[in-house]
């Protein structure tokens, strides 16, 4: 479409005070994001509002669809259309879309799927924090596959990882998640937006053999194969049908094996390329806090608060969700006499930090059902019980 | 044809070489179901329209019209059941020089992907899409569907189908489709005609074709050869073109009017109203 518009800027360079939403909507626009197809939900609606206005302006498009289910499938069209593109959802919203999350991962379609979480199950808390699609968000579509959920627990996180994840899910071409919740979405702070060359922006693998030669799903050690789209003369097939390197279906079980292994190998290669943690005090540390998003940042002021105190307490924060940092909770448990988990769910990180630490250390759970965040002084109440 | 008349033709090409993938050929259609023609005949029509084969992305949904993306030699996809039409929107507004054709069947684009069909019809997305409506669905063994006439037989109607089907024209007409026809799997020169003509104007264009599908919907109705379909059209069918589209349900035994029913001239579409929105967008000084 026309391009008169330089002097309206694709990123916003300089310091804003602004909503985890908008920020998050910011962030993808600066990683190239040109078309939002969604539907209202909240705690998640401003993301769209905010695409609604911005898009046209960078000749990109918004679509409000029909539902939930179009609204992704609409993404992963225009995203074969050549074009970076997303959604913004809560709980409800990504219950309808899991399914073509499924096509999206057997197809190997680059896009991202904003999650700001509310309390479910069901429409459970449509205006009240929730962490409770962690598992959804691993397991929601049918079939083995892995993905990559990500969950800032700032505003400035929100721009930077909604950036990341358009970066992760066009170099591993897969749907990537941004795990936000309520608080992070709608809390104000400041944001610092850099300035467009110091930003790292990542596009998708492009062929480079002629269209009669090329192999849509053939990919090379690192996993993924490179992209053709629609219009650039390779006549790509695309299926979600278990299919070969032609893109053919191809219903043997040797086909599903090479299929199935290779879109869940390309992201287990690579899962310490993609976890992004952060520790903090945990050097010295007798009781570790594992904790994500909202519920992070009380973690912390309790850390603070225990250290006062003289207690020798550390937080790991997981910026990457999934794939899940199984090694570095193994190595906590070799550390640590007890890992305390503030989550705003009924255990589902819990799980898997008990699944990783195979037995070595304590650990506990410390829950909220939803509706409410935990306060710095309830998760020191709980370091300190024993 | 007499045997004398009967003569083997030799070539070194097939008039659809290198708009069918070859690596995919056999099909899967069933001996006499409608789907290899209508296929044969979306191919000429392309061919017709004279398109940049590189700006044609042809969308299915599931089921067996949902194959027939596969086979063709353009930009195609297979997506999810009943999710084509939206697949296919992001596909069209991400670029507003490309064709996008959606095929799929009545199950897929009328029942599980409904809701779809009535938005993109109001929306006069830039697409055209096809439905062969078989009356049943085929690929899963012969259910009812939302086509099914009162009285038909089907393995979950077993006691004839009760529901009122939907007539897909007026369905298409009300929600706002600038282009509607129907045709039955026999009139394949008028068919040609109409797939030209949808493909070549702007907005949503709509064609109905009535597939004969032998094997689950003819078994159980009387109907077990392809051919004893074609002649039960040709029987029934009558053309009315510019008929009310309210007077054209399919019913048991009942006329099937075909013919090209809606033919809307400029009516602004999705693409033009985006491209309005992004020039309205850089003229207003609403930040952001």
């Amino acid at each position: 479409m026309s391009n008169q518009d330089s002097e309206i800027p694709v990123v916003l360079t300089g310091q804003h005070y602004t909503t985890g939403n908008h920020a998050a909507a910011e962030g993808s626009i600066a990683a190239g994001c040109r078309f939002f197809g969604g539907y209202p939900i909240t705690p998640s609606s401003e993301i769209a509002e905010h695409m609604a206005l911005r898009l046209p302006k960078i000749n990109g498009n918004f679509l409000q669809f029909e539902d939930e289910i179009a609204s992704i499938a609409g993404v992963l069209g225009a995203s074969w259309g050549g074009v970076k593109s997303m959604t913004a959802t809560s709980g409800p919203g990504y219950s309808l879309m899991v399914e073509n999350i499924g096509l999206g991962l057997m197809t190997e379609t680059p896009c991202v799927i904003i999650n700001v979480q509310r309390g479910g199950p069901s429409t459970g808390l449509p205006t009240l924090i929730g962490q409770q699609d962690i598992m959804q968000a691993r397991w929601g579509s049918h079939g083995d596959y892995e993905i990559i959920a990500l969950s800032p627990s700032n505003v400035q996180e929100c721009f930077d990882l909604a950036l990341e994840a358009f970066n992760f899910s066009e170099q591993y071409r897969l749907p990537v998640t941004l795990l936000m919740d309520e608080v992070i979405g709608h809390m104000s702070e400041k944001l610092i937006v850099p300035p467009k060359e110091e930003l790292t922006i990542i596009s998708r693998k492009k062929p480079t053999d002629p269209p009669d030669k090329h192999l849509p799903y053939k990919a090379d050690d690192s996993l993924v194969p490179p992209m053709a789209t629609a219009g650039e003369g390779y006549r790509v097939m695309v299926t979600g049908l278990t299919h070969d390197e032609r893109g053919y279906p191809d219903l043997s079980p040797e086909a599903q094996d090479k299929a199935v292994r290779r879109i869940n190998d390309k992201i287990r290669l690579n899962k310490d390329k993609i976890i992004k943690l952060e520790e903090y005090m945990l050097d010295d540390a007798k009781t570790a806090l594992v904790s994500f998003g909202t519920s992070a940042r009380a973690a912390k002021g309790a850390v603070n608060r225990a250290r006062k105190k003289g207690i020798k307490v550390g937080l790991l924060r997981l910026i990457t969700l999934w794939p899940f940092p199984d090694e570095k909770i193994d190595q906590l448990a070799d550390q640590v006499d007890k890992i305390i988990i503030p989550e705003i769910n009924y255990g589902q990180v819990t799980r898997e930090v008990e699944r990783a630490v195979h037995g070595k250390t304590e650990v506990k759970g410390d829950f909220r059902l939803g509706g409410a965040i935990h306060t710095p002084q309830e998760i020191l109440k709980e370091i300190e019980r024993n | 044809m007499s045997e004398e008349e009967f003569q083997l033709i030799e070539a070194d090409a097939h008039p659809l070489d290198g708009y069918l993938r070859e690596g995919r050929i056999p099909h899967i259609f069933c001996p006499a179901c409608s789907l290899g023609s209508v296929t044969n005949i979306l191919i000429e029509a392309i061919k017709e329209a004279e398109f940049d084969r590189k700006k044609i992305s042809v969308v299915s949904g599931i089921g067996c019209t949902g194959r027939i993306a596969g086979y063709l030699n353009f930009d195609s996809f297979h997506t999810t059941h009943g999710r084509a039409i939206p697949f296919a929107i992001g596909l069209s507004v991400t670029d507003p020089e490309r064709k996008v054709i959606v095929i799929s069947g009545d199950g897929d684009l009328f029942a599980i992907g409904g809701n779809h069909f009535i938005h993109a019809a109001r929306r006069n997305a830039d697409i055209t899409v096809i439905c062969v409506n078989n009356f049943n669905y085929g690929m899963t063994g012969g259910q009812a569907g939302p086509t099914t006439y009162v009285g038909q037989y089907q393995t979950t109607a077993p006691y004839g189908a009760v529901e009122e089907p939907f007539n897909l024209p007026d369905l298409a007409a009300s929600c706002g489709a600038v282009y509607v026809a129907r045709w039955s799997a026999l009139d394949v020169r008028r068919m040609k005609d109409s797939f030209t003509e949808a493909l070549l104007k702007k907005g949503f264009t709509f064609v109905e074709v009535l597939g004969s599908c032998p094997t689950t919907f003819g078994r159980r109705n009387q109907l077990a050869e392809g051919k004893k379909i074609l002649e039960y059209f040709k029987e029934k069918s009558e053309i009315q073109h510019g008929a009310d589209t309210k007077t054209v349900r399919i019913d048991k035994d009942s006329q099937i009017i075909v013919g090209k029913f809606v033919d809307i001239k400029d009516k602004k579409t999705l693409t033009d109203h985006l491209m309005a929105i992004q020039r309205m967008s850089k003229a207003t000084g609403k930040k952001g």
